[in-house]
Formats: structure tokens, sequence, C-alpha cells
């Protein structure tokens, strides 16, 4: 237990100075995509979940495992999108472009 | 060996996502960096399905594909201006699953066929007692997190996507009740703590203890988000994204789980350095936001009695076209009405038509301008306007002075010049773009209404002020119309 709180108290330093260096432009994709990560909660639904256990915990991981999903999956990929739209003003015309042939593809 | 290698996956993902985190202090590598880290989440969830050998996979794998579709949909189909009460929503899923998993921890010991075999190998800490006081600690707290996130988080989403209203919810004995709920959440968590020994051969305390607890925590959170306005919202979402990340480090405590507990720190550090940011910008301390019943939108009616005496300019679509035309700089700064009007678009032709006129354009975003940190760059990102335009206040501020127009667009409290100097006004001390210095302020704006601290804006009726009246995006077009025909 104490390990632990060891590891939760440096890992909350190393986020406040990573962490306060990220400039106001991106303050909403940093959001969005910390929050994708506080999604690992799926980690421990999958192991709930997947536990030979009775059906409560079982129902009750598999509602986590969805809601974490959720969680994770969009978080990630509205955070990618909106820094896809992310440019500088020299790399304007051949983004551009790329982002048009995503967008076909996708 | 597989409890090494797991361990040893968790940390790589770890790791991972503070490279990713990292990433972020720069546009250019911002993609690479959520890239990196949801990479390294998929390696922890595949880790954990291979190494833990979950016994039942086709449940698993539903869950997965249910969630992850889910999601996916979401995240395609939002529109750019739906993006705050998208990550609201979010945020509530991961306090939700946080929460349920704590509470699956203690539903798998009321069943007697539990299998005490499978549970040995996959978590050696909780082998043979279920949980003692310690962890049952743990588990109440990420209970309490996880809900009051999750409750709290879709009241921010119904006022943000204007579900519910977004002024503050206020009712007689409404602290005294909330007061009260925490307390019998308190009460329960003491329950749960208490009845940990005995478990689970005595299993009502616990049970009914949890139960309760996850009934008053949602009520908390629905109790604590309420009463705070529209415009306040910043600091709630900022705030509920440390939670989300308190939950999961909760979690971690729980399970015993090193990468629950690194990206739960991660994450809850990152909601708190945004919610100071957020207070600093509005200089209102953390309490005081959350108290809440902060301003709220007044009548027309207020507006036009106080606001008697005074001349307001109105500027002809004319006037205001030549104004920017002819311009050497000219500096924008677009407010929530920006996004109610969704004018992001005609604000960057704007732009463009006056750059290609050789007129020097400026951004200048104010921290809290918006529902959400960082809300008007997206915005304007989304418009493909460079990044390298917008200025945060501190860079901008004072090159008002130098600017021929200063072009505000739906913002209100940000630009009020009482905040430098009048003491008896709400938003005193707050810090606030220097609009006023500029040779001319035009102002884009639907009435004179006030704005969201529900005081009238002294802006509005200074001498260099002109009021172009009307819908933000319909102004806009008329606009770029009259200066292409000039």
């Amino acid at each position: 237990m104490l390990d632990n709180l060891i590891i939760f108290v440096l890992a909350a330093f190393v986020g406040f100075e990573v962490i306060s260096k990220v400039p106001q432009t991106l303050h909403t994709p940093l959001m969005s995509g910390s929050n994708a990560i506080s999604g690992i909660t799926i980690v421990g639904a999958l192991v709930v979940a997947g536990m030979v256990g009775g059906t409560w915990s079982k129902w009750l991981g598999f509602v986590a495992l969805i809601a974490a999903t959720i969680n994770v999956v969009g978080g990630f990929l509205v955070t990618d999108r909106m820094l896809q739209m992310f440019k500088a003003r020299e790399q304007r015309a051949p983004a551009q472009a790329e982002k048009a042939e995503a967008a076909t593809v996708s | 060996m597989k409890t090494t290698l797991i361990d040893l996956t968790y940390l790589i993902a770890a790791a991972l996502f503070i490279f990713g985190l990292k990433r972020l202090q720069s546009p250019k590598t911002a993609r690479g960096g959520n890239q990196l880290a949801a990479f390294g989440m998929l390696l922890a969830v595949v880790a954990t399905l291979f190494l833990h050998e979950i016994v039942t996979p086709i449940e698993m794998i539903a869950g997965l594909v249910i969630g992850g579709a889910i999601g996916a949909v979401l995240a395609r189909r939002v529109e750019m201006t739906a993006m705050p009460e998208l990550v609201a929503a979010f945020n509530g899923f991961g306090g939700l699953a946080s929460a349920l998993v704590a509470t699956a921890e203690v539903a798998r010991y009321l069943i007697p066929e539990n299998s005490g075999m499978a549970l040995a190998a996959l978590l050696p800490a909780v082998e043979q007692v279920p949980f003692d006081v310690v962890q049952a600690i743990t588990i109440v707290l990420s209970v309490l997190i996880g809900l009051v996130t999750f409750s709290g988080s879709f009241v921010a989403f119904g006022k943000l996507g204007g579900y519910i209203t977004g002024n503050p919810v206020i009712f007689p004995g409404m602290r005294l009740l909330t007061l009260l709920v925490a307390l019998g959440s308190l009460v329960s968590m003491g329950f749960v703590v208490a009845g940990a020994d005995a478990f689970p051969t005595v299993a009502d305390p616990v049970v009914w203890g949890v139960v309760a607890l996850s009934g008053l925590a949602l009520v908390l959170g629905v109790l604590l988000v309420i009463p705070i306005g529209g415009a306040d919202m910043p600091v709630v979402v900022s705030l509920l994204n440390s939670y989300s990340g308190l939950a999961a480090a909760a979690t971690g405590f729980v399970l015993d789980n090193t990468a629950l507990i690194v990206s739960g720190a991660l994450v809850g550090a990152s909601g708190l350095i945004l919610t100071r940011i957020m207070c600093e910008a509005m200089n209102r301390s953390l309490l005081n936001v959350l108290l809440g019943g902060f301003g709220g939108e007044a009548g027309d009616g207020a507006a036009v009695a106080s606001a008697e005496g005074k001349t307001v300019h109105e500027a002809t679509l004319e006037d205001a076209a030549i104004l920017l035309a002819y311009a050497n700089k000219v500096i924008i700064v677009p407010g929530y009405g920006m996004a109610v009007a969704q004018a992001q678009h005609q604000v960057r032709e704007l732009a463009d038509l006056l750059q290609e006129r050789g007129v020097e354009v400026k951004y200048a975003i104010h921290p809290v301008a918006g529902r959400m940190p960082g809300h008007m760059n997206v915005l304007l990102a989304e418009a493909n306007v460079p990044y390298d335009q917008l200025y945060e206040m501190d860079e901008i501020n004072d090159e008002f002075a130098t600017a021929d127009v200063a072009l505000v667009i739906g913002a209100n409290d940000v630009v009020n010049p009482a905040a430098r100097y009048d003491r008896n006004s709400p938003i005193y001390g707050m810090p606030i773009l220097n609009v006023d210095q500029a040779k001319t302020v035009l102002v884009l704006k639907r009435s004179l209404r006030p704005g969201y601290s529900g005081i009238e804006n002294e802006l509005f009726y200074l001498p260099n002020t002109r009021m172009l009246f009307g819908d933000a995006k319909e102004s806009l077009v008329k606009l770029i119309n009259e200066i292409k025909n000039l």
C-alpha cells in the first residue's frame, strides 16, 4: 500500500511537471487526451469482468468495461480528430491536402 | 513470471502516457503524442487479455466491441462546437467505470461458488482475506469519486449541450442538503470500512453501505454541479477531469494495479493544473466557483434601465467594412458568442480577406473564453486558422494600443474594462483583454444584454466603440460581402 502511495505521489509530480508546459492552444486536446488516459480503468474492468466470480460482479464488470471502452476509444479518436486540425501557417497548404485525403479514406 | 511480464507491460504503457503528454507541449508533436498514448493503452489492454488468461473472452470482446463502437461513432460524428459536452460525457463514463470496478470488487465475494483459485492467480494481494480496512477505504473512495464524477459530468453535459438550463440552479436549503448528502456519504463509507473485517461472513453492512454510498454519491455529483453557471463550466469540466483521474487512481489502489495508479495520478494532476489556470483567469477562488450561484443571465430590462443617459454608437455595415478594410492592424477577440453562432468559418474568411488587402490580423484568446479550456483554439483550428496567429492574453495585451481595430465577436465579460478598476464589480480583478486601448473597438453582438456575470459592459458605451448588432454569423457574412464590394 505504501509502495502504491509513493508511486502515486511521484506520478503526480511528473504529471505537474509535464503538463504545466502545455500551451493554452492545446488545452482542449490535453483535456480530452488525458481523459482518454484515465480510461485506463479499462484494464481493471477487464480483470474484474473476466474473473470467475458471481453473476453480480460479472455484470458490473461488463458495464464497467463498456463505459471504460467508450471513454478510451472515443477519447483518443476525438483528440486525434482535433489535433489534426492544428496547423502552422507555412504547413497549411499541404496539410489541407492531407486532410482531404484522410477524409476520402475514412 | 506472468505477473512480472504484465507489470513490465504496464510500466511501458505508463511511460508511453508520459511521453505522449510531453509531446502535447507543441502543436507540431501533439498528434503523435496522442497516438503514442493510445498505443500505450492498446498494449495494456492486450497484455491484460493475454496474460491474465481471461476466462470468458466472448463477453470481454463483446464489451470491447460495444464500447468501442459507441465511442468511435460519438468521436466521429460530433460537431466541433459540441466538443465541451462530449468531453464531459467521456469523463462521466470514465468515472462510472472506475466506480463499477470497485463495486465489483465487493460483489465478487458475495457468491459462495466463487472460485478462490482463479482469484489467487489474478490478484495475489487479496488471496485469502477479501479486503482489509485500508483496502476498504480505497474501495469507498473509488466509488465516491467515480460516481460523483459520473453524475456531475452528465449534469455538466446537460448544461453545456443546452439540455438543461445553463443558469445556476439554486433552491432554498440547497447548501444544507448538499452538506447532509456529503455527511451521509461519509457515514456509509464508515459502515463499509467498519464492516470490512467481518466481510464476507457478515456481508450486510458492507453491501448496504456500498449501495447507500452509490446513491448518495450520485446525488452529490448533481448537487455539486447544478448551482454552477454556464460560463464557470471551464473550471467544472477541468475539475471533473481531475476527479476522473483520481477515481482511476483509487481503483488502482483497490486492484493493486500500478498502471491505474500512475495514469490516474497523471490525469488528476492535469485536471488540477487546468482548474487552477481557469480560476486564476477569472480571479476567483475554486471555492467561490464551486459554491456557485455566480451570475446568470439577467433580463434585458435591467440593462436598459441602467444604460440610461449613456450613448451607444451603432455602426452601419458600411462603416464597419471601411473601418476594417483600411486598417493596418486588426486584432480579433472571439468569445462564446462565436461558438453559439458557429461563426468560426466566417471569422476565418473575413481574416483571409483582410490579409489579402494587406491588413495584419491577429487573434487574442482569453483563457476562459468559451465553455472549456482552449475552446476557441479548437474552433478556430477547425476553421483552418493557423495556430501561430492565435495569441494568449499576456502575449498580446500590450499590442492593442497599436491596433487600429479590435474586433470583438461574442465576447463580453473578458473585455469589460470595469474589471480593472471598479471595486464593486463582481468581476473586479479578473485579467481582461485590453481591447479598449485599440483605436476603435468594433463589437459584434446580438444586443446590449449583459454578459454572464449579469453586469453591463461599459465597453459598449465608450466613445471609441462601435456596435454592430445582429447574429455574429449573419453580420460577418454581410461584412465580408461589403468589404468585397469596396
